[in-house]
């Protein structure tokens, strides 16, 4: 809160307390109000300069990735909310097996309950990681539930009516690529990598208090960084030709290269992405397997989510590991069942 | 940003959601299914402001209680320790800047409103045009209504033999490439618009004089056995020879979503 004008202090202030509601302070509640008047009153030229086509293609298409994947958010956060309140941290300690080299692969496979795309597992991550979740299980999870659920499976299905095989290598290659990441961190990670995601702690404060603190804290958190990702995704979509792609599909290494940067860029919804891949008709089925298993493992806005819940540090690690992973996996997976 | 600041921006979001849903705002950038998602997200946004808004006057409320019994005693120190520590919405842990940029939807959203694709995405993307599964028999009725991606799977996978020769009604908007050729397009669509993907059919026969690229046409024609390749992918476009073109409003959800049934 930046204090221009601090009225005399009373006796409470000066232990860093909320201040008193008295005097005139200009704090982010009024830099709120004096953005959103501006907003309204300038609204005139501010539209006659977003008219034209590719900015009009860029607004559409940024508030579709935000209106979609908020929905999923919304859940993901009252999903981690409940865990960390209401569910105690002997729950995981029991759920799971002691060993963390099994507990990757079970938490890989619990990833099959959680219905929804990417937005929604990274808070429940997150939340998994504070109740005391070893890391490398509660990675395994984040990578394997927004590829592995039978929401998104079905969705291959009847994308891919004349290639069933498809859906049979998307669970395999994804569930595979979460427990190596969740064993390659266990191995590898170390955990000052991974920041300790920095709250208040709600005990004291009500139930209540304590499940709507962080539902906030999550919204607006992740929120913001929904919008980084929204905001690349859209600026690739409105700017980038298509016809790159061509060039890229005649040669098979390159398909399936060109086809998982596109899956990173594009950050296109693990429900969805099955449509895209199978429009993309000239690349080849393992091109597009890569394509749905690195989809919603790493993409602009997950890797934006990511670094937001846990620091920038693991997410330049872990996600050029698990895109790399991912790929490799595909290929493998593909030759195997394609 | 404080939490009287956050309570307002996920007030202002929940209700753009609930604006969003409750009208046909929603269809420009989502699918239809995703409505009963959007109004719930809405109402727990705001609720969750709400109850923000609720803690956090009993908080400020506790505050200066405890101000007065503190002065009133002298020493303050005591106490502090437990409570500067949850005091998240004062100094120590602010929600990051990165809170801010909610405002961009909310702002895009409302004042905004930007329309669903139309000719410039058409026309940047190949189309999405894929062999229909089977082909039912045509609906009854002269002339048959069809949707485009309907007229277009049967006219370029089934070379119009299950058409029959009969005369079609399709709607879609205009987009005009660069060399002129007019083409009437349907974006289909999964999810969210960033995965809507343009079907396309060429126009040749009878049109009107003047095409203006986005405006929307219902076409009336007959099946025409001629056809172009998609200079972005490659795809199949194929056409249909008009007999007569009239324009229509924006349809309330201007995607296609056939592929989500």
């Amino acid at each position: 809160m930046t204090i221009v004008k601090a009225p005399p202090a009373p006796v409470g202030r000066q232990h860093g307390e909320e201040p008193p509601q008295q005097g005139w302070q200009f704090t982010s509640t009024h830099g709120l109000v004096l953005l959103l008047l501006l907003l309204v009153v300038g609204q005139g030229p501010i539209r006659r300069a977003l008219s034209t086509p590719v900015m009009q293609s860029w607004m559409t298409v940024f508030l579709a990735v935000v209106v979609q994947a908020l929905p999923f958010l919304v859940l993901g956060v009252l999903l981690s909310a409940a865990l960390a309140v209401f569910v105690p941290p002997s729950f995981f300690a029991r759920a799971l097996p002691k060993r963390p080299g099994l507990a990757v692969p079970v938490a890989g496979v619990a990833g099959a309950v959680l219905p929804g795309c990417e937005c929604a597992s990274v808070p429940v991550a997150g939340a998994l990681v504070r109740r005391g979740v070893a890391p490398s299980a509660a990675l395994a999870f984040l990578l394997s539930a927004p590829a592995i659920n039978p929401i998104v499976l079905t969705a291959t299905a009847v994308a891919f009516p004349r290639n069933p095989e498809m859906v049979l290598g998307r669970f395999v290659a994804s569930l595979l690529v979460a427990c190596a990441m969740g064993w390659l961190w266990q191995r590898l990670g170390r955990t000052d990598w991974l920041r300790p995601p920095a709250r208040a702690t709600y005990e004291g404060d009500g139930k209540g208090a304590a499940f709507w603190g962080s539902v906030r804290h999550d919204v607006m958190h992740a929120g913001g960084f929904l919008v980084v990702g929204a905001m690349a995704a859209a600026t690739l979509k409105a700017v980038a030709p298509e016809s790159w792609l061509r060039t890229a599909a005649g040669n098979p290494a390159g398909a399936v290269l060109a086809l998982s940067v596109l899956a990173v860029l594009l950050s296109i919804c693990s429900e969805a992405d099955a449509f895209v891949a199978a429009s993309l008709s000239q690349f080849s089925l393992t091109a597009r397997l890569a394509f749905l298993v690195v989809g919603p493992m790493i993409d602009l806005k997950l890797f934006a989510m990511q670094a937001g819940t846990f620091g920038r540090s693991f997410a330049l690690r872990f996600a050029p590991a698990t895109f790399v992973l991912a790929i490799l996996m595909s290929v493998l997976v593909g030759a195997v069942l394609l | 940003m404080n939490r009287q600041a956050q309570a307002a921006v996920l007030f202002l979001v929940g209700g753009a959601m609930l604006h969003a849903g409750t009208t046909s705002l929603y269809l420009r950038y989502v699918k239809a299914g995703l409505q009963p998602l959007l109004l719930a997200a809405g109402a727990v946004l705001i609720v969750a402001a709400a109850a923000t808004a609720w803690y956090e006057l009993r908080r400020a409320r506790e505050a200066r209680r405890r101000a007065e019994t503190e002065s009133d005693a002298g020493h303050g120190d005591v106490q502090d320790g437990h409570d500067g520590h949850e005091d998240d919405g004062g100094h120590g842990h602010r929600e990051p800047r990165i809170s801010w940029l909610l405002v961009l939807p909310l702002f895009a959203l409302i004042l905004v409103a930007p329309p669903a694709l139309g000719s410039y995405s058409a026309l940047r993307s190949g189309t999405a045009l894929q062999p229909p599964l089977a082909y039912p028999a045509l609906p009854s009725g002269d002339p048959v209504s069809l949707s485009l991606v309907d007229y277009a799977g049967r006219a370029a996978y089934g070379h119009g033999r299950s058409l029959g020769g009969r005369t079609v009604e399709v709607t879609g908007f205009v987009a005009l490439d660069r060399g002129g050729t007019p083409y009437l397009v349907r974006m289909a669509l999964n999810c969210c618009a960033a995965d809507a993907q343009p079907v396309k059919i060429g126009l040749s026969g009878k049109l009107p004089p003047v095409l203006q690229p986005d405006s929307w046409l219902e076409v009336t024609g007959t099946y025409s056995g001629k056809r172009a390749e998609d200079p972005v992918n490659g795809g199949i476009i194929p056409f249909i020879d008009v007999t007569a073109a009239r324009p229509v409003p924006t349809p309330k959800d201007p995607y296609d979503e056939s592929w989500n049934q």
